[in-house]
């Protein structure tokens, strides 16, 4: 059953809360040891764009994206969020940045509310009347409102991309980052995320990053997808050219046929 | 060599997080809750394994005791000899070994989950510091409460001492006699010795547990393998540093 992103209510926030922002990824390379993750990745996002940066499992994506927060600092090259250093304590108190994670990564010990609550309470944004009309209003857009007092063990893998979402929709984030957000999540469930993903870009105006392999994704919401592949990126462009691309690694990323005669799996083996 | 660059690396980042820790000192009231949930947890949790161990101990030292000292007639000193023990040595020593295995390694598990399952990642990106919320509150509340718990586990330990030397034939001294020569010999300094070096054992075995836990990387297994390493860690520390401390003190 899906669950339809509420955009009837929703109260407008200010201009000046979400004043989206520019990233810049320049000539990033990342190693752990002797394994070069990224090599020598750059491209831009504009402020309020969807840019979708997409790639095989293992390619790199999730590591760029922690760049992109601050959580893995480059081994060359730079990382830059409206001009500012991406792991810079200045961009941190600056930039509003949201990560909703791949598995959500929503606190087990804290109910739903509380997690929301959580980094306005933290920040002392407002007073908890404050607090709770706008964790409310959040869990509203998401149709969330009955999960509230539920813990995240008790929710569906569909629930905990949505909450872990909202708790982002309650920071007012000029940049919303989305790790794999509809991966291990049934079709129905993945397009409602995204419907959610392209619905927040409307009405809020954030620029928006999404990690994913998913194509649907990619071809629904995104004003411009990237292409990882083993850490290099391979393509950059609007969305309108994956729909006929012309290199056979993104054909075959994109499209890949089911070979039931000459597997994979065994091509590889020779 | 890769070792001791381990060790090293692992001393530094246990240092920066005290420093880190420390310096949200002041945010400590708008975190009452917090402490006050870390003082239960340290405090009251651990009080019964602390009172019933403590109560044992003393009541075996006070038999050793008085099977050795009877030999040579000195037997009225046994209230002494548990009493300066417990203060000076097995008190804080005992503490420390408990926090290490009861909350030390319960600290450690939660952070490596919390690690492992990104919570500590979507902490960082919310420009909420782990060292704010997770540590200085579980360190405050590891001052407070481990004095507390020393301090019941000397009264306890003296109490087992004075049960066991009244109800066993070899020895047979009655409590106000055993309490006497415990007063006798013993001063305020044995006492507050004994919490200094409570305090200190228990504040290092917090910091560590909650430095590996925070450090943790991989998967469940390594969760496992972080409680074990905080443990032993732990009580290598207490063994080491009472030497060190019991040297200061004296």
């Amino acid at each position: 059953m899906t669950t339809p992103v509420n955009t009837a209510t929703p109260t407008p926030v200010t201009a000046a809360q979400t004043a989206a922002v520019a990233v810049s990824i320049e000539d990033l390379s990342k190693s752990f040891g002797a394994v070069e993750v990224l090599k020598h990745v750059s491209f831009n996002v504009e402020p309020g764009e969807i840019f979708v940066l997409m790639g095989p499992s293992g390619s790199g994506k999730s590591v760029l994206l922690k760049h992109i927060v601050g959580l893995e600092l480059p081994t060359s090259g730079r990382v830059l969020v409206d001009g500012r250093d991406a792991a810079s304590a200045e961009n941190r108190a600056q930039v509003r940045m949201a990560l909703v994670f791949q598995a959500g990564a929503l606190f087990n010990s804290l109910s739903v509310y509380d997690n929301l609550a959580l980094y306005p309470r933290e920040h002392r944004i407002t007073n908890e009347a404050g607090i709770r009309e706008k964790v409310m209003r959040a869990l509203q857009i998401l149709s969330l409102e009955t999960a509230a007092k539920k813990f995240p063990s008790e929710l569906s893998g569909g629930m905990k991309k949505r909450v872990a979402i909202a708790r982002s929709l309650v920071m007012e984030p000029q940049l919303m980052l989305y790790d794999e957000p509809t991966s291990e999540l049934d079709p129905v469930m993945g397009a409602t995320i995204s419907e959610i993903i392209a619905t927040l870009k409307e009405e809020y105006h954030v620029t928006s990053i999404v990690v994913s392999h998913d194509r649907d994704l990619a071809l629904g919401i995104a004003d411009r997808v990237g292409i990882l592949m083993s850490g290099k990126l391979i393509h950059l462009g609007p969305v309108a050219e994956l729909r006929q691309p012309a290199d056979p690694r993104i054909q075959e990323f994109l499209n890949p046929k089911i070979d039931l005669k000459n597997p994979r799996f065994k091509q590889l083996e020779t | 060599m890769k070792s001791l660059i381990r060790i090293f690396g692992e001393i530094g980042s246990t240092l920066i997080l005290l420093v880190r820790a420390a310096s949200y000192l002041p945010t400590l009231p708008r975190q009452f809750g917090r402490f006050v949930e870390q003082c239960y947890l340290i405090g009251y949790t651990t009080l019964p394994i602390v009172a019933i161990l403590s109560f044992f101990i003393g009541s075996v030292l006070a038999l050793q005791a008085g099977y050795s000292m009877e030999n040579f007639g000195a037997k009225q000193f046994i209230g002494t000899l548990v009493g300066l023990s417990m203060a000076r040595e097995l008190g804080p020593v005992m503490v420390a070994i408990l926090l290490a295995g009861r909350v030390g390694s319960a600290m450690t598990a939660e952070l490596a989950s919390m690690k492992v399952y990104q919570e500590i990642d979507a902490l960082e990106t919310m420009n909420i510091p782990p060292a704010r919320m997770l540590v200085m509150p579980r360190l405050a509340a590891t001052l407070v409460m481990v004095p507390v718990l020393a301090i019941i586990a000397d009264l306890v330990g003296w109490f087992g001492g004075a049960i066991v030397s009244k109800y066993t034939d070899l020895i047979a001294i009655d409590p106000p006699a055993y309490f006497s020569a415990l007063r006798r010999f013993m001063t305020f300094h044995d006492v507050m010795n004994g919490l200094i070096k409570a305090e200190i054992f228990g504040f290092a075995v917090v910091l560590v547990c909650c430095n590996i836990g925070l450090n943790t990387r991989g998967g469940p297994r390594e969760i496992g393998a972080a409680v074990t390493r905080a443990v032993v860690v732990s009580l290598i520390l207490i063994l080491v540093l009472d030497y060190f401390v019991t040297r200061a003190l004296m």
